[in-house]
C-alpha cells in the first residue's frame, strides 16, 4: 500500500516559485495499479518521483505498507521499490545478468541466491536466459530492454513499484504486446504500484485507479470506469475527450450485461415457428438457430421464414458473429458495426449459447452512469479534500 | 646506410636513452593521471570551479615547453634541481593535466542522465554510482586523454635534453652541436617511432579498458 | 557574499606582492639587467612573430584547401589512408620534425619555416576534413534539394557549419607553431629561442627570462587572438561560444 498526505514539491525558478505538486493527498491499496494521468508539467512525474526521493519533497509524508517511510535511510528506500523509467536506463558497462541482479547484490544477497533469480525473472519476463544473460544491453531491442528493466525493479521483489512512462518509448504493436504481458505478470505478482502516463487509453487499460493531476493539483482519483462516465470538471472532460464513452467500452464485459433471455429455433423446427419466434422476442431481421449441444448453428431471416415453407435445417444463413462473456464491450460493439447487427448471442467458455447482448443493452448500460450523475454531480470522490 | 650502421653500433645507448624516456614520461604521466582523474572528478561537482581549473590548465599548456623550463630553472634553482630531470617532470605534470582533467570532467558530465536518475532510482549510494557506473563508462575518454598527455610529452621530453633531462633527445642536440646528421636523424627517427608505437600501444589498451558491452558506442568517438 | 570579500582581499594581496617584489627587484638591480636585454628581446620578437607568420599563413593557405579537397567524395578513397598518415604524422614531436628538416635543408631560416609549415599544417588539415565530414548530412541532401551546387555547397552550408572546427583545429596547430618557433634557433634561425637557450647554456636566470617570459606570453595572446577571432567569424547558430 502506498499513501501520500500532502505531499508538497516546490521548485525555485529564477522566476519565483513554482508549485509543482500541491497537497497530493491519495492512497493506492495493496496490489492495485494507479495510474497517474495528465498533461505534461502537472505534476505527475514529480509526485511520483517524490516517493523515492529522486525528488526531494518539499513537505508531506510518504506512508508504504502503512509506515512512514521519513526516517528511512534513502537508499534503503529505493532499494525496497522497484523503479522503471521511460529511458529504461540499462547500464551498458554491464551484462544483462550483471543488470538485473544489481539491487539483489547491493541488498547483500548471496550469488547462488540471485543468479537463481536472474534465471526467475527471465522466465517470468519469457525471455530465453541462456541466450540473454550474457549479452550486453546494446545488443537487444527496444522492447526487450524495457522487460529487462522491469526484470531489474522486480528482481528483489519490492512490495511497491514505480514505474515513470515505462513504455512510452516503444513502438505501439510492442507496446500493446508488453503491456499485456505487465498485466499478466501483476496478476500473479499483485505488487502495489504507481505508474505514471500522459495516454489516456494506457491509463484506462493498466490502471486499476486513475489519478487526474492538473497544474500541480489531484483533480479526480478514481477507477478507470467512474472517470470516464463521470469526470469531475470541464477540464477532466476535455482531457478524456469527447470520445470517452466509447472508451468505456473498453472497461465493461460482456458478462455484465448479457441477458439470458434469447429466443432460439433447433434444425428440426419448422419455419412457421421459427417466425412465431421472431415476432415474439421482437427481432427485427433474424433469429439463431442451435443444434443439440446448444452450439449457434445459423441464423433464420424473418424475409425467408415469412414467404418459404419448410424446416430450419434447410433454409439458414451462417452466424455472422459471436461474443465470449469475456470480450469487452467494444470488440462486441465493432461486430455489431461490421455485420449490421442489433443484436449478438453470446458464447460461455465451452461454446454453448448463454444469452445474447443488445445495441440498446449497451447503449443503456452506459448511459445510466451518465444519467445517474446528473443527479449528484456535486459530490466529490471521497479520495479528494478540498 | 651510414646512419644505419651508426644505429647498429649504438643500439646499446639508443635502448638506455629510449628506456630513460619512456620511464621518464611514464612516471611523470603516471603521477599526473593519479592527480588529474580525481581532480577531474571532483569538479563536476561544481560548474565554476571546473571553468576555472580548465581554464588554467589550458593555459599552461598554451606555454611553450622551453619557456616553461626557462621559468622554472631559476626558482627550482633554490632547492638545488634547476637542471635534469626534476624540471622535466614537473613539466610533464603540468602539461598532462588539461588532456586529463579535460577528459575526466567530459566524460563523467556526459553520462546518460537516464543511467544516473536509473542508478540513483535503484538505491546506489553516491560512491557506488561512481565505482559501479559512472567510471566504468568514463574509462574509454580518460584512457584517451592519458594518451593525448603521453604522445604529447614524448614531445616535451626531447626537448628536455638541453636542461640535461637525458632520454631520445640527447642524440638531437649532441646532432646539432657536433653538426653530426647520423645522431641527429637517429634520434630524430627513434623519439618519432617512439611516439608512434606508443600512441598504437595506448589505443590497443583503451580498447581493452572499453567495458564490453560499450564497444561499439566506443568506436564511434 | 563572504567569496566576493574573499575575491577582495585576494586582490589587494597581489598587489601588495608586485609592489614588493618591485621594490626588491629595483633594490637588487635585477630591473637594471632585465633592461639591458631589452633591445635584444625587441629584435628577437620580430624574428619571432616573422617565422610564426610566414610558417603559420603558408600552413593555412595550403591546409584549408587540402583539407577541402580530401573531403569530396570524389577523393574518399585516397583521403581515409592520407588521414591516417597525417594522424600518424601529428604524432612525430616537433623537435624530430625540425631535425629532419634540418639533415635534409640544411641551418638557417628556410629549413626552420619548412619544419614548422609541416608541423602546423597537419593538425589544420584534420581538422578542416573533419569538420566538413562532420556536417550534418541532412543538411547536405537538404542543400541538394533545394538545387544549390556543388560549388554553392561547399561556401553556403559546408564550410559555414565546420567553421568552428576548423578554427579550433587552427588554434591547436599555431598553439603547437608559436611553441615550437623558440627551437628554431637550435637550427639557426633566430628568435627568443636564442636568449633561452644561451641562458641554460650560460646558466644565466635573467637572459633565460628574457627570452621565456615573452615567449610564454606571446603564446598565449596568440591563443587568445585566435579564440577572439573564431568567436567573431564563426555564424552564431553554429557557434558554441556564443549559445
Amino acid at each position: 500500500m502506498i499513501r501520500l498526505d500532502s505531499l508538497t514539491k516546490v521548485f525555485d525558478t529564477p522566476k519565483g516559485a513554482v508549485v509543482a505538486a500541491d497537497h497530493i493527498d491519495m492512497e493506492v491499496p495493496e496490489g492495485e495499479i494507479c495510474v497517474l494521468l495528465g498533461p505534461s508539467g502537472c505534476g505527475k512525474t514529480t509526485t511520483l518521483k517524490m516517493i523515492n526521493r529522486i525528488v526531494k519533497p518539499t513537505s508531506g509524508k510518504v506512508f508504504i505498507n502503512g509506515d512512514d517511510t521519513t526516517g528511512l535511510d534513502t537508499q534503503t528506500l529505493r532499494r525496497n521499490i522497484g523503479y522503471v523509467i521511460q529511458q529504461i536506463g540499462l547500464f551498458p558497462n554491464m551484462t544483462i545478468e550483471e543488470n538485473i541482479t544489481i539491487v539483489p547484490k547491493l541488498l547483500g544477497w548471496d550469488k547462488a541466491k540471485y543468479k537463481a533469480r536472474a534465471r526467475e525473472m527471465m522466465a517470468m519476463i519469457a525471455l530465453e536466459p541462456d541466450a540473454f544473460l550474457k549479452r550486453f544491453p546494446s545488443e537487444l531491442s527496444g522492447g526487450q530492454q524495457q522487460r529487462i528493466g522491469v526484470a531489474r525493479a522486480l528482481a528483489a521483489d519490492p512490495p511497491v513499484m514505480l514505474m515513470d512512462e515505462p513504455f512510452g518509448a516503444i513502438d505501439p504493436i510492442n507496446r500493446a504486446v508488453i503491456q499485456d504481458e505487465f498485466l499478466k505478470m501483476q496478476q500473479a505478482l499483485n505488487k502495489t504500484i504507481m505508474f505514471v502516463s500522459h495516454d489516456i487509453d494506457e491509463a484506462i487499460k493498466m490502471g486499476d485507479r486513475v489519478a487526474v493531476f492538473r497544474e500541480g493539483k489531484l483533480v479526480q482519483y478514481s477507477t478507470p470506469d467512474d472517470l470516464l462516465a463521470a469526470p469531475k470538471n470541464a477540464f477532466v472532460e476535455s482531457f478524456l475527450g469527447e470520445d470517452r464513452a466509447l472508451k468505456r467500452l473498453n472497461l465493461v464485459k460482456v458478462r455484465e450485461i448479457v441477458t439470458d433471455e434469447i429466443g432460439t429455433v433447433t434444425p428440426s423446427d419448422t419455419l412457421e415457428t421459427a417466425l412465431a419466434k421472431i415476432d415474439n422476442y421482437g427481432y427485427q431481421n433474424a433469429i439463431l438457430m442451435v443444434n443439440d449441444r446448444k452450439q449457434p448453428a445459423g441464423i433464420v431471416s424473418r424475409s425467408v421464414a415469412r414467404t418459404t415453407k419448410g424446416y430450419c435445417r434447410d433454409h439458414f444463413q451462417t452466424v455472422p458473429a459471436v461474443v465470449g462473456l469475456d470480450d469487452d464491450l467494444r470488440k462486441a460493439a465493432s461486430l455489431m458495426f461490421a455485420h449490421d447487427q442489433t443484436w449478438l448471442p453470446c458464447v460461455n467458455d465451452e461454446g454453448t449459447v448463454c444469452g445474447q447482448i443488445t445495441q440498446r443493452a449497451m447503449t443503456s448500460h452506459l448511459g445510466a452512469r451518465y444519467r445517474a450523475r446528473q443527479g449528484d454531480d456535486r459530490t466529490p470522490s471521497p479520495a479528494i479534500k478540498e | 646506410m651510414e646512419i644505419l650502421l651508426y644505429a647498429l653500433d649504438s643500439a646499446g645507448l639508443l635502448l638506455s636513452r629510449t628506456l630513460e624516456h619512456i620511464a621518464l614520461v611514464g612516471v611523470a604521466v603516471g603521477i599526473a593521471t593519479l592527480t588529474g582523474v580525481p581532480i577531474g572528478i571532483a569538479i563536476t561537482k561544481n560548474e565554476r570551479l571546473a571553468q576555472g581549473v580548465l581554464y588554467l590548465a589550458s593555459i599552461i599548456v598554451t606555454i611553450p615547453s622551453i619557456a616553461l623550463f626557462g621559468i622554472m630553472i631559476p626558482v627550482l634553482s633554490l632547492i638545488g634541481h634547476g637542471i635534469g630531470y626534476v624540471p622535466a617532470v614537473i613539466a610533464v605534470l603540468l602539461y598532462s593535466q588539461l588532456p586529463i582533467i579535460r577528459n575526466t570532467y567530459t566524460a563523467i558530465n556526459n553520462v546518460n542522465p537516464a543511467l544516473r536518475e536509473a542508478a540513483r532510482g535503484i538505491g546506489m549510494s553516491p560512491n557506488q554510482r561512481l565505482r559501479l557506473v559512472e567510471i566504468p563508462l568514463a574509462i574509454p575518454v580518460i584512457m584517451a586523454g592519458v594518451r593525448t598527455a603521453v604522445v604529447l610529452n614524448i614531445g616535451v621530453m626531447a626537448i628536455a635534453a638541453y636542461i640535461g633531462a637525458g632520454g631520445l633527445g640527447t642524440f638531437i642536440s649532441r646532432g646539432i652541436s657536433q653538426s653530426d646528421p647520423r645522431q641527429l636523424i637517429v634520434g630524430a627517427i627513434a623519439v618519432s617511432v617512439l611516439a608512434i608505437i606508443v600512441d598504437y600501444s595506448l589505443l590497443y589498451v583503451q580498447k581493452r579498458l572499453t567495458p564490453k558491452g560499450m564497444s561499439r558506442q566506443a568506436a564511434a568517438t | 557574499m563572504p567569496i566576493r570579500s574573499m575575491r577582495g582581499a585576494l586582490k589587494a594581496l597581489v598587489l601588495v606582492a608586485i609592489f614588493f617584489a618591485g621594490v626588491w627587484s629595483q633594490s637588487s638591480g635585477v630591473i637594471d639587467d632585465f633592461i639591458w636585454y631589452l633591445p635584444d628581446v625587441q629584435y628577437l620578437a620580430v624574428q619571432h612573430i616573422w617565422l610564426t607568420l610566414m610558417s603559420g599563413s603558408l600552413a593555412i593557405l595550403v591546409a584549408i584547401p587540402l583539407g577541402i579537397v580530401l573531403s569530396r567524395p570524389s577523393m574518399a578513397r585516397v583521403a581515409e589512408s592520407l588521414m591516417q598518415i597525417l594522424n600518424v604524422g601529428t604524432t612525430i614531436p616537433t623537435l624530430a620534425v625540425l631535425a629532419l628538416s634540418m639533415s635534409f635543408l640544411g641551418i638557417g631560416t628556410v629549413p626552420a619555416v619548412f619544419g614548422l609549415f609541416v608541423a602546423t599544417l597537419l593538425p589544420i588539415t584534420r581538422n578542416t576534413y573533419a569538420g566538413l565530414k562532420g556536417v550534418n548530412p541532412a543538411l547536405m541532401e537538404a542543400a541538394a534539394g533545394i538545387g544549390m551546387s556543388p560549388m554553392q555547397r561547399l561556401f553556403k552550408v559546408e564550410l559555414p557549419n565546420a567553421l568552428y572546427v576548423i578554427f579550433a583545429g587552427m588554434r591547436t596547430a599555431l598553439t603547437i607553431n608559436v611553441g615550437t618557433v623558440p627551437l628554431a634557433f637550435l637550427i639557426g634561425a633566430g628568435g627568443l629561442g636564442e636568449l633561452i637557450f644561451t641562458g641554460i647554456d650560460l646558466y644565466d636566470p635573467v637572459m633565460m627570462l628574457s627570452g621565456a617570459i615573452p615567449t610564454a606570453l606571446l603564446a598565449i595572446v596568440v591563443d587568445a587572438l585566435i579564440a577572439t577571432i573564431a568567436f567573431l567569424v564563426v555564424p552564431r547558430g553554429v557557434n558554441p561560444g556564443r549559445a
